[in-house]
């Protein structure tokens, strides 16, 4: 236990960072996507009409019951056949992962839209707004303060999430150290250095948070 | 789309009895994670709430380096990493004779990812609702500690059943990262179906429904001791 080797850091920092790209890039679509979709799926939840918003809050509650994995593999298993030909474990992973995530942005952008007093959309629509102006123009940016803290939290639940696609064997971060970990033996030094730089980064973002939050009290 | 449906697979030996094995596992696991996870949450919590500023900065580090570093990678750390850096006679008797060292090993990384998620639940329901009781408990005469431990911690426990349950399911969510090191829980036997039967559908479908019962299950048993302690009227009463 003496004999360790931080020098297979160096040997393979070019690996690892082509693994921390993809995990960007899952990041990212997860959550411009997961936003997009859970904005849609918040809208519809809000509806007055049963018919258009007892799917939405099916699909969330479901979505929020199931473990990624699960949710992983039914894409991965379910996309080819779906399309009728292969279509690879990255565009499977990033549908499963927007689709996953929209359910908490969904939650999230909820909340949002329901702190805002009622008053304030009422008064707008009594302005003369029409409905889509009353939620763009007074709603919206309201809502945008009680969430942004709550939307960086979830990025950084987002970014420890894609350590996931682990079990569709795509080549993120972890699974690039993992790669290397079992080629060459290093397992002691891979995973600790993927634990410190997964703790430097989602704690770095965390405290940003706090911080943003109390800067301005609601 | 073309697929042959045979809801059979899942009730045709052998795939019924491993799809039914796998609720069990993920059952136990969850369950054994979650009484880790309330321990070291009630632990955590109380010692981020003691007067001790040591005791709070060692909790509030804890908190941070638990709750920051991905489920998945903690478990590689203690599965692979721990072992090896632990002195010889520990490691050797955690490889060799550690008794089903997958299913103690996913048990004490879930749980102790968990915990930290818990104790910051904990200290919330101390602060909110046990700490604002502690005047009037001292003014009865009672030392701090007794006030600490017969007041704030028992009012404050019982305002966070509530919070928790959401926090227990995210621990029976986290039950099926324990396939990623070997063990055959629900996830893992569902796709182990789809593997040699190619009925991925059927298969996943019993997964899916499967978590959906455990997870009302759950919702359902903490909303019952919920109610029985009178959480929701202590949490509305300190609002």
């Amino acid at each position: 236990m003496s004999d360790f080797d931080w020098g297979v850091i160096a040997r393979s920092s070019s690996f690892l960072a082509e693994g921390m790209l993809l995990s960007a890039l899952l990041v990212f679509v997860a959550t411009v996507g997961g936003l997009i979709v859970g904005f849609g799926l918040a809208l519809m939840r809000l509806s007055t009409h049963r018919v258009i918003s007892g799917p939405a809050a099916a699909y969330v509650t479901v979505m929020r019951s199931l473990p990624l994995v699960l949710v992983l593999f039914w894409f991965y298993f379910l996309m080819p056949l779906a399309i009728g030909r292969p279509v690879g474990s990255l565009t499977s992973a990033l549908i499963a992962f927007v689709l996953f995530e929209a359910a908490f942005y969904c939650e999230i952008i909820r909340a949002g839209i329901n702190s805002v007093r009622k008053g304030q959309s009422d008064a707008g629509l009594a302005t003369g707004l029409r409905r889509w102006q009353v939620l763009r123009l007074i709603v919206m940016p309201q809502a945008m303060r009680a969430m942004g803290p709550l939307i960086l939290n979830q990025i950084v639940i987002v970014f420890q999430d894609t350590s996931l696609v682990y079990v569709v064997s795509l080549h993120d971060f972890l699974t690039a150290a993992s790669v290397i970990a079992s080629r060459d033996g290093r397992a002691t030094e891979m995973y600790s250095l993927v634990a410190v730089v997964y703790l430097v980064i989602c704690l770095s973002i965390t405290k940003a948070a706090e911080f943003y939050r109390r800067r301005r009290p609601s | 789309m073309n697929y042959r449906w045979d809801w059979s697979v899942l009730i045709r030996e052998p795939f019924v009895g491993w799809l039914w094995s796998g609720v069990l596992l993920t059952l136990a696991i969850s369950l054994m994670s979650w009484a880790v996870a309330v321990t070291i949450g009630i632990v955590v919590g109380i010692a981020r709430s003691a007067p001790s500023r040591t005791a709070r900065l060692l909790a509030g580090i804890y908190i941070d380096v638990f709750r920051s570093v991905p489920p998945l990678v903690q478990l590689f750390l203690w599965y692979f990493v721990f072992p090896e850096v632990v002195p010889d006679s520990v490691g050797l008797w955690l490889k060799r004779d550690l008794p089903y060292p997958e299913i103690v090993t996913a048990v004490i990384a879930i749980g102790l990812f968990a915990g930290a998620r818990v104790a910051e639940q904990v200290r919330a329901g101390i602060e909110a609702v046990g700490a604002p009781l502690l005047p009037a408990a001292l003014a009865t005469g009672l030392r701090p500690l007794q006030a600490f431990r017969l007041i704030a911690l028992p009012l404050g426990l019982r305002a966070i059943v509530g919070p928790l349950t959401s926090e227990f399911l995210i621990t029976i969510k986290l039950s099926s990262l324990s396939l990623t090191i070997g063990v055959l829980e629900l996830t893992a036997q569902s796709r182990h179906v789809e593997n040699y039967t190619f009925q991925g559908f059927e298969a996943f479908t019993f997964a899916t429904i499967g978590y959906l019962v455990i997870g009302l299950c759950a919702t359902g048993l903490m909303r019952l001791i919920d109610s029985r302690i009178g959480g929701a009227a202590l949490r509305k009463a300190m609002a």
